[in-house]
């Protein structure tokens, strides 16, 4: 009925289009072609070589940063839906709906301010003078090295998608039917069980994609690892920017990117399988 | 309103008070890092810790005689509302393609529409910078720009997008009937429909293209934007100076975002209240 083809759809479908084909996805290709490229003297030379990839998977540190970086994001992954979860249930379950438009309001004000001065504002409470150890001193402990820590690392993974995460349980755990708990409560089924049984089942989809985020945001973060966990363990983003920004190893950096868009690639399609296990649609 | 005669089989005061609780806890432990920026920008000490100092305005004033932090002011400001505005309407052109078309490769369309936020910015930084250096637009405000509408846009498409899903489908084709061309159509009916959502899209991009540092860090070169400058302060002696640039940019961020809030459910409520209520 309508031509499928026209200025005027053209006009509106075309811009964002060739936008994202020109620096999003070419980008992206030409990180793959930079793999292959090799560096003599300082300098990037357009071959096919694939010295960059032996090298690099070659190297222990390099395998050491990969396992240290999945192990971290993994852990912030679990342990940022472990601590959200709560905290959406309750806005979901326990607070009046303008209460909840206000808890919502304000879990989305941190995405609006800057997360380099917010992890700065963490080393101003883990420092060994920090807020946390002058308050512990007051009852006559620490004080304890807390800054440059896996412990500190964690904060900042929690700072980045925390909020994220709360936000995206919150939305799965709102459309829940009612009546389900209901049922649940009549056939004198224990809260705790309710949560278990009923409830975190029905907004699996919602809690794995919220813990997908957190991977992934955890797994790219260079800021916590660096400003709060001291470098230590070298994390696969700390090797991206000291091998960008320290020298013309391009290629080894983009040999690392490609290697970690793969991993993600590979999670997050565990996850969303894991996610619609046995929902047919 | 949940139906609380049959829950209160298992209600219980002391589990609710504790989940309340917890909630405090959360905003608590999300909202300490922002209150001690905003509290320490204002405070005397280099090295900031309780007790407090003495109220001072010094890092304001170190900031404020910082040229290259005026540079890096300049240069987020005019990247901001540049990238605002092409997100917008790339956004805009996205979400109405989505919202009227049916075509094959759609999936793909939208894929590439919205996936861009997913991809660790770090990724995004090294591929940009590697590739605008090859075509030669790199170290310069243009491509920092570049590589932040291929962020922002995804925000502005989701905005408008749910905006147009609120319109009622026969209006359109209602303009069109009565004589009005697609493109009268398009500029008496949709755009002002989607007005708010439009204007809404505009600050969140901007906000967002704002605070950005890690694509904006590998693409500059040396025109920093001020979050590159943050990092920079990071990088070298820490300075409660980053306080200070905090707390201005935390207030003009959300001077943006309560601006594109009040647009988006102001208006949207006066046109459809009933949408609102989707419990």
């Amino acid at each position: 009925m309508r031509r499928p083809v026209s200025l005027y759809g053209l006009t509106f479908s075309l811009p964002l289009l060739i936008w994202q084909l020109l620096f999003f996805v070419f980008p992206l290709l030409f990180l793959v072609a930079l793999s292959f490229w090799t560096v003599k003297n300082f300098v990037m030379s357009p071959d096919f070589d694939t010295v960059n990839w032996t090298t690099m998977y070659g190297r222990a540190v390099f395998w050491q940063a990969y396992g240290a970086t999945f192990a971290l994001a993994a852990g912030a992954a679990a342990l940022t839906s472990i601590l959200a979860f709560p905290c959406a249930y309750a806005i979901a379950f326990k607070l009046s709906d303008t209460a909840r438009r206000w808890a919502v309001f304000l879990m989305v004000i941190p995405f609006f301010t800057s997360y380099l001065v917010r992890v700065y504002s963490w080393q101003i409470f883990l420092s060994d003078n920090g807020i946390i150890n002058v308050m512990l001193g007051w009852i006559g402990l620490g004080p304890y090295p807390l800054l440059n820590t896996v412990g500190a690392t964690m904060v900042g993974y929690l700072t980045l998608s925390f909020p994220l995460v709360v936000l995206l349980q919150l939305f799965s755990l709102v459309f829940i039917d009612r009546t389900l708990i209901e049922a649940a409560h009549n056939m004198r089924c224990g809260r705790v069980r309710t949560v278990f049984e009923v409830v975190i089942p029905s907004a699996r989809v919602g809690l794995v994609i919220a813990a997908l985020f957190a991977f992934i945001l955890s797994f790219g973060d260079f800021v916590s690892p660096i400003y709060l966990g001291g470098g230590d363990p070298t994390t696969l983003s700390i090797l991206i920017t000291d091998t960008t920004k320290s020298g013309q190893q391009w290629p080894r950096a983009a040999v690392i990117a490609l290697t970690m868009i793969g991993t993600l690639m590979v999670v997050a399609f565990a996850a969303v399988q894991f996610a619609y296990k046995g929902k047919t649609k | 309103m949940s139906g609380s005669g049959a829950e209160s089989i298992n209600r219980s005061r002391g589990v609710d008070w504790a989940l309340k609780g917890y909630i405090l806890l959360a905003y608590l432990f999300v909202f300490a890092p922002i209150a001690a920026s905003f509290v320490f920008s204002f405070n005397s000490d280099r090295f900031p810790s309780i007790p407090l100092g003495s109220f001072s305005l010094e890092w304001y004033e170190a900031v404020a005689a910082d040229p290259l932090v005026w540079q890096g002011l300049r240069n987020t400001l005019v990247v901001g509302v540049v990238v605002g505005v092409i997100s917008t309407l790339l956004g805009f052109g996205a979400a109405y393609t989505d919202y009227r078309y049916k075509f094959a490769g759609k999936q793909v369309y939208l894929a590439l529409a919205l996936l861009p936020p997913t991809i660790p910015v770090i990724i995004l930084g090294l591929a940009m910078l590697a590739y605008l250096s090859r075509i030669n637009l790199s170290g310069n405000a243009l491509s920092v720009i570049i590589a932040h509408v291929v962020v922002c846009a995804p925000f502005a498409m989701a905005i408008i997008r749910l905006r147009l899903s609120q319109m009622d489908p026969a209006l359109e084709p209602a303009a069109w009937n009565l004589g009005a061309s697609e493109w009268k159509t398009m500029r008496h009916v949709i755009v002002p429909f989607t007005k708010p959502a439009i204007l809404g899209a505009l600050f969140i991009t901007m906000a967002v293209s704002f605070d950005e540092f890690a694509v904006a860090w590998f693409v500059s070169g040396l025109n920093e934007t001020l979050p590159v400058k943050v990092l920079g302060f990071l990088q070298g002696q820490v300075s409660p100076r980053i306080n200070a640039i905090g707390t201005f940019v935390f207030v003009l961020s959300m001077t943006l975002v309560i601006l594109a809030q009040l647009l988006l459910s102001g208006k949207g409520a006066n046109d459809r209240a009933p949408a609102d209520d989707k419990e």
